[in-house]
């Protein structure tokens, strides 16, 4: 059952997501203007010990596709409460795990198919990486959708207007991306803000994508980053799935 | 004297806010009859709506118990949801989509198979009468139309209790009358009991056989439309208005009969 009510809820909202062709194309543009316009001012910079600046660039820009584009997958929630869809599908018996995880699978589909564009841009610009870290960095992407689509669901919950949403999850996704590390590794960073930058979970993941773009696919980086990603993931549709089923009330 | 299809005793709803709690619904006593019509009126906030919601166990309850179609509400939540069917006051359809999509994914949701559901469709758009839309997108239907499209979603698994919210709110008055005989169709060709909730007294002293008044979430008057005028209006000739104001205490203050300033 839950399979089958996983599959018609993502089938529903990925016909909505390829019937916005436009949509399924901007998402790319921020990321692509970074690689663009950010990426060339790096290829001299000594920025780690291993590889090229688009090994550390590439892998910070993916996950910072996901972390913008998922923040705010919740607003579809709200859109939705006002027309009534959300409560016309909770009247029926199809199961609440999958009302989230249908919604939040289309993300992770919509944005790993973006992650593969900008990578395809970024071989264009001069990237060059194993196979393998690219494909786990793919699977970074999908992780990092489902937990951040789950926890923005819930919060479009909670806070009931777009007016609230949007700066609240700017406030969020701001600082996030700044303390994770995603433009620059934090290695170069004074001690206290590499300190800061643990406390930060996308810190362990864009480590771990920078190990396997740079080919070392078991290293400590590696096994913190699947840990913190599959764990946060864990949680949040845990988080998610809870409030389906109340509808934050 | 037909059984019992749906029985409240003390529903009640508390909301916790930033001021404090808020007791939307107080408790709630009542009982609808297998093929009744039931009117559920009530001034803006009695708790209508949020009484709605926890009967289709979109709202759990903070207090006493109820059943629907002789499943539990707090036991067998999905028993409920397989015996009844919801239309909200802004409906449930997204507009951007087409009709038959809506209809169909309502249909699988209802665990029908791909044709079950999609020979449910054309059936559903036939018999409320817009076989002619299907190929549309819900967002270019009329108020009517919607209203009907809205009603066949929630009669996809032929439940055997229909809720609906203010169904006829914003529609013109030929809408209006196609939708009453829509309403009494359902119950005299399949059973359906109907339990809707309604600002417009002609549409309950039309529609409804008996109705029940709430007013600050809890039961303040029911009977037939006659009895509640004799009662509570004085005579059987009463307007269900008068009647109404009667039962909730609210007729119109000074202030309204007599404008300060015009």
């Amino acid at each position: 059952m839950l399979l089958h009510d996983t599959g018609l809820i993502y089938g529903r909202y990925l016909r909505q997501s390829l019937r916005s062709r436009f949509a399924l194309l901007f998402g790319v543009l921020m990321p692509l203007l970074y690689l663009l316009f950010f990426g060339p001012l790096l290829t001299r910079l000594p920025l780690g010990p291993r590889g090229s600046s688009w090994q550390v660039l590439v892998p910070g820009l993916l996950l910072q596709l996901s972390l913008f584009g998922a923040s705010f997958a919740g607003f579809a929630i709200i859109l939705e409460n006002g027309q009534g869809v959300v409560e016309r599908m909770r009247v029926t018996p199809v199961s609440r795990l999958a009302l989230l995880l249908g919604r939040v699978l289309r993300d992770a589909t919509v944005f790993v198919f973006q992650a593969v564009l900008l990578v395809l841009a970024a071989v264009a610009m001069g990237l060059r990486a194993p196979a393998p870290g690219i494909l786990i960095g793919f699977a970074f992407v999908a992780l990092l959708t489902v937990a951040l689509g789950s926890l923005s669901y819930a919060l479009a919950f909670k806070v009931r207007t777009p007016q609230e949403f949007g700066p609240l999850i700017n406030a969020l996704t701001m600082p996030s991306m700044l303390l994770s590390g995603l433009m620059l590794p934090m290695t170069l960073a004074p001690a206290w803000l590499d300190v800061l930058s643990h406390l930060v979970p996308f810190r362990y993941l864009v480590d771990a994508v920078r190990d396997a773009y740079a080919g070392s696919y078991t290293s400590t980086h590696m096994l913190y980053g699947v840990l913190v990603a599959v764990g946060f993931a864990t949680l949040a549709v845990t988080v998610g799935t809870r409030v389906f089923r109340t509808a934050g009330a | 004297m037909a059984a019992a299809v749906i029985s409240a005793a003390g529903l009640a709803r508390t909301f916790q806010t930033k001021r404090g709690p808020v007791e939307a619904v107080r408790g709630i006593d009542l009982t609808v009859r297998e093929r009744e019509i039931l009117g559920f009126l009530g001034p803006n906030g009695a708790g209508k709506t949020t009484t709605l919601r926890m009967l289709t166990t979109l709202l759990a309850p903070t207090g006493g118990t109820a059943s629907v179609a002789g499943h539990d509400l707090a036991a067998d939540q999905v028993g409920v949801r397989r015996a009844c069917g919801y239309v909200a006051q802004s409906g449930g359809v997204d507009p951007s989509i087409g009709v038959r999509e809506e209809l169909v994914t309502q249909g699988r949701l209802y665990r029908l198979t791909r044709d079950q559901a999609a020979a449910r469709a054309r059936e559903l758009a036939h018999d409320l009468g817009f076989a002619g839309l299907l190929d549309r997108k819900c967002g270019t239907l009329s108020g009517g139309q919607r209203r009907r499209l809205d009603i066949a979603m929630a009669l996809t698994h032929r439940p055997k209790v229909l809720f609906l919210d203010e169904p006829t709110t914003g529609l013109d008055p030929g809408s209006r009358a196609d939708l009453w005989d829509l309403v009494r169709r359902l119950r005299d060709e399949h059973g359906t009991t109907v339990f809707l909730t309604t600002h417009y007294l002609d549409e309950a002293d039309a529609l409804a056989e008996r109705l029940v008044v709430v007013d600050q979430g809890v039961v303040a008057a029911e009977g037939t439309p006659s009895a509640l005028k004799l009662r509570y209006g004085g005579s059987i000739d009463a307007s269900l208005q008068d009647t109404f104001l009667a039962i909730t205490g609210r007729g119109p203050s000074p202030a309204d009969v007599t404008p300060v300033a015009v």
